[in-house]
């Protein structure tokens, strides 16, 4: 593993391409994005129901400055717009989350979800194909038996590599909210999806029947004041596992205590500041993300204008607290009516847990260095990517004078947020989505 | 309480307002309401109004987003608290008992309710601010605001809205996106002053119907949710008008989630219902639908376009 967190400002430097649609449409906006766990796919879900996945060029001997960059591997359309008849509403095909199975043979299985259904997709490569039928000709017609006069045996010939995907498993009918998340198991055989109101778990093999774990909806729905906003297994016990809620609350639950965990074993919140309260106080306190470390031993939260970091070990207070954009503060109640401030933007650490990255707007995303308490900010856009340059922090200038390279509040771009963001689980590379386009950054070669 | 540093809107002070310090007049109860003119009392309300409508929002889109309902309505439920430990939620409500609508309000309002009641439309007595489906809270809004019967009232959609709206110069903004969040604000500020100074103007009447929306919306939506001011006395005349009305409309899971206690309408229904009426159809039943297709054609007779 480098030694990255000695260098910063972070010297990422852009790919030679930026991956993205020729023509952007509204189905064409990236709500997902997740590597695998060796790094070398790429997945992206986008609102229209498509999930692209891309792979890692395989470094060549000839050429070895140019770095492994990421290529198409297989596009397929995962989910399709349905419409719910007994409530008279369209079930969306935007892809809400991707996650990948490790992998455990030659083909490739992730699951994808939208608001109502989880699907186990299988990507496998066939580069041969069998010729020589014997009651079949080339095109595949049936042969006329009376003109076979001979027997051979088939034989399997190169052909063009070609990827295809197909869904093993549909995962139906659980939800009656939006699923906003899901995890799957470090035992492998199970996982849980999550809606507004309950948590269910589901073997992989099982498609027909899931647990329901967490439900914390009232009898009365009048008296509904919190809802989850996120869930995510443990990477190493397989028995616990983590929901956030929208009031700014973490709890983790142990599955070996009941059949329903609804009775947290720990629970996390920070009391809240009351000098700086307002009407917006629980808005913005909402946890949008969470993530486990690598490690196992912390807890990453994600609320509007700031990420978390838990310790395990610590309820009542979380043990760093990094601002991703604070001078949003004064801004709350212009971001309250424009909506963005139930913008769920995401967090994610990178393989060491020594670094952590969240997206803002204007389509700028936060770097923080847990142990040198630095951080960047930096910027994924075509203007600013200029092949092999390394990426320009930027700066956004609060009040006063401003120099000639921050940028001020007012100027920022709102409808320019970067919600979805992923690290490579070994190496520094980042894959970050800015609307429809694809960003993949790298560390400077050394 | 606002956070520091916005420009205008907010008062640094987390003192609340006591009617008693402000610097107005003293006045009797009816028009306190009025008197609460700090601009710390107006950015409060124009929360509500925005969060309402909102909510309203929510109620019609196609996929109705139940964190962010539940976010804006214990944001509502924040400020009606507050608004109760003042003491201007009280004032408020008795000062809407008294009210009485001006008959001139009365078509455009009838227009917007749901129900289709003959003896209502001969303008007999007020039940402007249903509460089912906020939508139409909204709209009366809208109507009182404007205070012109004959505007003509865009159905169709929410977003055309005009400026002279307190609670419509929000509206803006979700459709809208700007960086210039200075102009956004100062726009909103002008607007607000005018609008405030009109409903003044326009007589206690306009002020009491516009405050009478957010308060029957308030308890009726949000119902269980531990409001602890007492609810206020049930106008007979109206507990008539809606003795007919589905009560299950007033149910939160209603309008959190969108769903409908009597769904009628179909997928092509729907469809049909979309091109007409834009989103906000998409909470109807299809009954209302032609009840309203009817009103609207009466208001274009009566408009005389």
């Amino acid at each position: 593993m480098k030694c990255f967190s000695r260098y910063l400002p972070y010297l990422f430097r852009p790919p030679s391409t930026i991956l993205s649609s020729t023509c952007h449409t509204e189905a064409d906006i990236i709500s997902t994005v997740e590597f695998n766990s060796s790094g070398e796919l790429l997945a992206t879900g986008d609102k229209g129901g498509r999930v692209v996945v891309f792979q890692r060029e395989q470094e060549s001997k000839s050429q070895p400055q140019r770095r492994g960059e990421y290529n198409v591997y297989s596009t397929f359309q995962s989910h399709e717009p349905e419409f719910d008849y007994l409530k008279s509403l369209e079930i969306e095909e935007k892809i809400n989350k991707i996650k990948w199975l490790p992998q455990q043979n030659a083909a490739y299985f992730l699951l994808s979800t939208n608001d109502k259904t989880v699907k186990l997709w299988k990507i496998s490569e066939r580069d041969k194909r069998p010729e020589g039928y014997n009651l079949k000709d080339e095109d595949g017609r049936i042969r006329d038996p009376s003109t076979i006069t001979s027997l051979r045996v088939p034989v399997l010939q190169p052909m063009d590599l070609m990827v295809e995907a197909t869904a093993r498993r549909i995962f139906s009918n659980a939800h009656t909210y939006h699923i906003n998340s899901i995890s799957v198991n470090s035992d492998l055989q199970t996982f849980i999806s999550t809606d507004d109101l309950r948590v269910n778990l589901w073997n992989l093999e099982i498609t027909d029947r899931s647990f329901n774990i967490v439900d914390i909806k009232p009898a009365n729905m009048e008296e509904l004041t919190e809802v989850i906003t996120s869930a995510e297994f443990h990477p190493q016990q397989c028995h616990t596992f983590a929901y956030s809620s929208s009031k700014g609350s973490i709890r983790l639950c142990d599955m070996r205590q009941a059949a329903l965990c609804d009775k947290h074993c720990k629970y996390f919140e920070e009391p809240e500041d009351p000098s700086t309260r307002s009407f917006f106080s629980e808005i913005i306190s909402s946890i949008s993300d969470v993530k486990f470390s690598h490690n196992g031993r912390y807890l990453m939260t994600r609320d509007y204008l700031t990420v978390k970091v838990w310790d395990l070990q610590m309820e009542n207070k979380p043990l760093e607290t990094y601002q991703v954009h604070d001078y949003l503060r004064g801004k709350l109640c212009s971001l309250y009516e424009n909506d963005c401030i139930f913008d769920k933007f995401e967090c994610v650490w990178n393989g060491s847990d020594s670094v952590i990255m969240t997206g803002s707007y204007n389509n700028f995303f936060r770097m923080f260095d847990r142990n040198t308490k630095r951080d960047v900010t930096l910027e994924a856009s075509r203007e600013n990517s200029k092949p092999r340059a390394i990426l320009k922090p930027r700066k956004v200038c609060v009040g006063g004078k401003r120099r000639k390279d921050e940028i001020s509040v007012d100027s920022l771009d709102f409808s320019k947020k970067i919600l979805h963001t992923t690290w490579h689980p070994h190496e520094n590379i980042i894959a970050v989505a800015a609307t429809n386009n694809l960003y993949i950054f790298q560390d400077k070669v050394n | 309480m606002f956070p520091k540093g916005t420009k205008r809107k907010f008062s640094d002070s987390g003192e609340e307002p006591v009617p008693s310090g402000d610097p107005g007049p003293v006045v009797s109860s009816a028009a306190a309401a009025r008197t609460l003119s700090s601009s710390y009392s107006l950015q409060r309300q124009s929360l509500l109004d925005m969060s309402l409508i909102k909510l309203q929002l929510c109620h019609m889109l196609v996929e109705p987003n139940l964190c962010r309902s539940v976010l804006i309505a214990n944001t509502v439920r924040q400020i009606q608290e507050e608004m109760t430990q003042d003491g201007t939620w009280q004032i408020m409500t008795q000062a809407l008992a008294a009210a009485q609508c001006p008959a001139d309000r009365l078509v455009a309002t009838e227009v917007l309710c749901r129900q289709t009641d003959a003896a209502a439309q001969a303008g007999q007595s007020p039940k402007p601010f249903s509460v089912v489906g906020l939508e139409d809270g909204y709209r009366s809004e809208e109507a009182v605001m404007e205070g012109d019967v004959e505007s003509e009232v865009n159905m169709s959609t929410l977003s055309p809205v005009s400026p002279q709206l307190t609670s419509a110069s929000y509206l803006a903004g979700p459709f809208g996106m700007g960086p210039c969040w200075e102009e956004e604000e100062e726009e909103c500020d002008e607007d607000e002053e005018e609008d405030s100074e009109e409903c003044v103007s326009e007589g206690e009447d306009g002020d009491r119907d516009h405050l009478t929306a957010d308060s029957r919306t308030g308890e009726q939506v949000f119902g269980t949710f531990e409001i602890k001011h007492p609810a206020p006395p049930p106008d007979p005349a109206l507990e008539e008008l809606f003795s007919d009305v589905d009560p299950s409309y007033y149910d939160l899971d209603t309008v959190l989630t969108g769903m409908q206690s009597a769904p009628k309408m179909g997928p092509y229904d729907l469809l049909e219902s979309l091109s007409s009426h834009g989103p906000t159809a998409l909470s109807s039943s299809s009954s209302c639908r032609s009840d309203l297709n009817e009103l609207d054609h009466i208001m274009e007779i009566i408009v005389g376009s």
